[in-house]
């Protein structure tokens, strides 16, 4: 009835989620959606934080989860208002046409 | 119980995640990213840390995606194009990828057995919620920590509004 599940599986679910993540991030040519893989891969890694402290019975895996989702949302505003402002002075999206620093 | 729940929001996880991936449109892809986090609360729930669930439903699917759905329709952003640079990031890209995964699999197949498992709810006796003992620890021992994460919320929202502001 109680069938268990290994932490390890949680963490190789993680894995997975974090590999897409790195892969949508080189793969995608929109900004935002590259954005969005890195929250992809945040998230990923809070899910191991979450496994690790459920497997060694500290509450101070929680508590960084808890910070650095205080931070991917501080840096998600600041993160879209530079597209905002990307978007106004240089009217794409695309990454491959941001290449002011490369010329 | 706990198998069925994991097996469902774990797959569920990986193919709105995979449909980021797939998607052309970015709505698309923030939508299936919505999915992705809402699972991943259901597995935090599982995993006793109830507080974490709730805050995961707020402030990143809430919030954070919100956000992210109203920069997309602000900007009015079409169906990404292909390019030569997306071309030499696939060949780049997948393999790439793929040895993250297999190296962190690899890793935590072999020392999986010292980790052992895991019962639904959590690990705390009855007598605390998560959410006390979270905060217990919050609110004394990292009071500090947790006061400078409002200062830094502050300088992003301003950083934000000085960035997206007109310039004239």
């Amino acid at each position: 009835m109680h069938a268990q599940v290994p932490i390890s599986a949680y963490l190789i679910l993680a894995a997975v989620l974090f590999s897409i993540g790195v892969g949508a991030f080189l793969i995608k040519r929109n900004i935002i959606t590259v954005f969005m893989s890195i929250e992809l891969m945040l998230n990923a890694v809070n899910l191991t934080f979450v496994a690790f402290a459920h497997s060694w019975h500290q509450i101070g895996g929680q508590i960084f989860v808890f910070f650095v989702m205080v931070v991917a949302a501080a840096e998600a505003a600041v993160g879209l208002a530079i597209i905002i402002a990307i978007f106004r002075t240089r009217q794409t999206l695309n990454v491959d046409q941001i290449d002011l620093m490369k010329s | 119980m706990q198998l069925a729940l994991f097996i469902i929001f774990g797959a569920l996880a990986v193919a709105g995640a995979l449909n980021l991936l797939m998607q052309r449109h970015p709505i698309n892809s923030a939508l299936s990213l919505v999915v992705v986090m809402l699972s991943l609360a259901v597995l935090y729930w599982s995993l006793g840390a109830e507080f974490l669930a709730a805050a995961q439903v707020i402030v990143y699917s809430g919030a954070i995606m919100v956000f992210f759905v109203f920069v997309i329709m602000l900007l009015n952003a079409g169906k990404e194009e292909r390019t030569t640079g997306s071309r030499a990031a696939y060949i780049a890209g997948i393999p790439g990828a793929a040895a993250i995964f297999c190296l962190l699999s690899f890793v935590f197949l072999t020392e999986g057995r010292s980790f052992g498992s895991t019962n639904l709810g959590g690990y705390l006796n009855h007598v605390t919620s998560n959410i006390s003992e979270l905060s217990a620890v919050l609110f004394t021992r990292l009071l500090l920590p947790f006061e400078v994460t409002s200062v830094l919320i502050l300088v992003a929202i301003l950083g934000a509004v000085v960035l997206a502001r007109k310039e004239r």
